[in-house]
């Protein structure tokens, strides 16, 4: 045998084994048990999303104006779901009105003003920590703490249990959401951007609005659509704080709702669901189908501003 | 802008800046350590609203129905075993579900998706992340419940039940577990699977024997996050779990249970009907102050362990 040839036989056994597709069950086996698990997360989806169309889809293609136009009503047929999709737009509102200015506000102390003192320390941890609480706590200091200090405000037959409890509920229960994925969207701009701003004298305000601020948008604008969503599906607080069936008063405009018993999308649902008729169960079913598309809708954006102004330093 | 004159004398006035621009500045800055205080204030409002609720119950209830055989506030029974039990129960059925599906979707996701792959699977998870917990509650009630639970375990089991309850609260929970999870995994440097490969490991030895050890403190953090939420979910509960009115202690997930969340929430939306001086209504704050406490405790532990991952790398 030929050295050529010897070369030749080991450049072939060492090229086989390492391109060669031998396969390996095990590990292939060991990879499809992985993926499986995002396979039962999307049979999940899938069931709940065909579970909740196969009854709302003929049931709002046949009773639109009924469902979308009406209140809450003892009896089925006349029962809707209006009242819950003005109030839950209203809590939105609250959310970008005084949460989202709030959350900006906050970060920006922490990101940029506050020095690693220990104050700042206690504020962050606090902040993570207010993130972790139950939203049915948030429920229990709205009903404890705003619904006593706004009774006064409301009369006596809504004890404080009003618009403006669950709007300043909601908003305190995602402000951590916002004033964390702020701080990571101040935390992304480069340093180099603000000294730039710095050298030319600017101050700490000036470079922020001018410099900073403009470049953390994307990251600062979906944190807080994400955060709008959340409150969008978010129950648990709102019946603490007496969003009950059948109560918002859209008349005489939204200051005077302020001050008046509300109801939200997601409330509604769950007074739906709670009633043993089985037509309750299937307008629940349709008003899911409303909100699981208006949270997709506003899912949908934040991910679209993040991929369109998605910017890499 | 403060007019300096190039060439011209540099006064001390030229060097204290334009006196309107650092007044504007101070005002900014103070704005905007007041937002950072909200979040403070919002921590105080939660602990005293809880802590004098909790008080005020203890005074009232005579201690010894805190060790009875159930929770019925209606009749001044509130055994806190039963609670503890039924929210330990959920939490525990919970992360039999969330454990599995979402440390191996983070494993799949990390290891073995390819980036095209993950930009495709991702967004599953992040769908089923924003469901609202009062959604969840309704398909536990209508699929999970009698399409899974009754189907397996026969029909004797009652609708609402703490199995069922505690499978939609894993199926809440798996997203979160997935992406603390995944971050963990992620962080864990390259060199180190590259060293493993380079030792002719393949992608399963590596994965389980390197990249997961590596990872755990991650894991672990994100396994007690899944259980904090777990045990702060509330509206599954409240639909499926089966403890409107209250509930005899027990141990079986196929009975129906109180969780401590339920008990607030049929508490202060009077389905126990609990007005009034007597003991029934501050158990509300004493429940969420034990809630409060066990999820702050869980939090900071799995804070504990993100940050030795952070040390590490």
């Amino acid at each position: 045998m030929s050295i050529s040839r010897v070369a030749d036989a080991t450049r072939a056994e060492v090229a086989r084994s390492l391109m060669g597709k031998r396969r390996d069950v095990r590990e292939t086996l060991f990879s499809l048990v992985l993926l499986l698990t995002l396979v039962v997360a999307l049979a999940v989806l899938i069931v709940l999303l065909f579970n909740v169309a196969r009854t709302a889809v003929p049931l709002l293609a046949d009773h639109s104006s009924t469902i979308l136009g009406n209140g809450y009503s003892a009896l089925p047929q006349n029962a809707g779901i209006k009242q819950g999709l003005i109030g839950s737009i209203y809590l939105m509102l609250f959310v970008v009105l005084l949460a989202v200015p709030l959350g900006i506000g906050a970060a920006i102390y922490m990101e940029e003003y506050a020095r690693d003192t220990g104050l700042a320390r206690f504020i962050n941890t606090n902040i993570r920590n207010l993130a972790g609480v139950p939203a049915i706590v948030y429920g229990i200091l709205g009903f404890a703490v705003f619904a006593q200090l706004l009774g006064s405000i409301t009369g006596p037959e809504v004890a404080g249990l009003s618009l403006l409890t669950g709007g300043l509920t909601i908003s305190l229960m995602v402000l951590p959401i916002i004033i964390i994925t702020t701080q990571e969207a101040l935390r992304a701009v480069p340093k180099s951007i603000r000294e730039g701003g710095f050298g030319v004298g600017a101050t700490r305000w000036e470079v922020i609005r001018s410099h900073v601020l403009p470049n953390a948008a994307p990251g600062i604008l979906t944190g807080s659509v994400l955060a709008m969503a959340r409150a969008l599906g978010e129950t648990a607080p709102l019946i603490m704080v007496g969003a009950v069936t059948g109560f918002l008063s859209t008349h005489g405009g939204p200051i005077v709702s302020l001050r008046q018993k509300f109801t939200a999308l997601p409330t509604l649902i769950f007074a739906y669901v709670k009633k043993p008729l089985p037509q309750f169960q299937d307008l629940a079913a349709a008003a899911i189908l409303v909100l699981i598309v208006m949270i997709f809708v506003v899912n949908l954006t934040a991910i679209l501003l993040r991929n369109r102004y998605e910017r890499k330093w | 802008m403060a007019e300096v004159v190039i060439g011209g004398r540099i006064t001390a006035e030229v060097l204290r800046g334009n006196p309107s621009r650092l007044r504007r500045e101070r005002l900014m800055r103070g704005l905007f350590f007041s937002a950072a205080l909200v979040s403070v204030l919002i921590s105080i409002g939660i602990v005293l609203s809880l802590l004098g609720g909790a008080i005020d119950f203890l005074r009232k209830v005579d201690l010894s129905t805190l060790w009875s055989d159930g929770w019925f506030p209606r009749n001044n029974l509130f055994d806190v075993r039963t609670i503890l039990a039924g929210t330990l129960i959920v939490a525990f059925v919970a992360m039999i579900v969330a454990a599995p599906l979402g440390l191996g979707a983070a494993l799949y996701l990390s290891e073995y998706a390819t980036p095209r792959a993950r930009r495709y699977l991702k967004p599953i998870l992040e769908t089923l992340a924003s469901i609202p917990s009062v959604v969840l509650g309704y398909f536990a009630l209508r699929v999970i419940s009698p399409e899974l639970v009754q189907r397996v375990f026969g029909s004797q089991v009652p609708l609402f039940n703490m199995l069922s309850a505690g499978i939609a609260v894993g199926l809440l929970v798996t997203p979160l577990v997935a992406s603390v999870a995944e971050d963990a995994m992620h962080a864990v440097p390259g060199s180190l699977r590259e060293a493993s490969y380079g030792l002719g490991a393949r992608r399963r030895s590596t994965s389980i024997r390197v990249v997961v050890p590596a990872a755990v403190s991650g894991i672990t953090a994100s396994l007690i996050l899944g259980v904090s939420r777990a045990i702060g979910e509330t509206m599954i509960v409240a639909i499926v779990a089966g403890g409107t009115g209250g509930s005899l202690f027990t141990l079986n997930p196929l009975k129906g249970g109180q969780t401590m969340t339920a008990a607030i929430a049929a508490l202060a939306t009077g389905s126990d009907q609990v007005r009034g001086a007597g003991p029934a209504y501050p158990s509300l704050f004493f429940v969420g102050l034990l809630l409060f406490l066990l999820t702050l405790g869980l939090n900071i532990l799995s804070e504990r362990f993100v940050r030795r991952v952070r040390r590490r790398f």
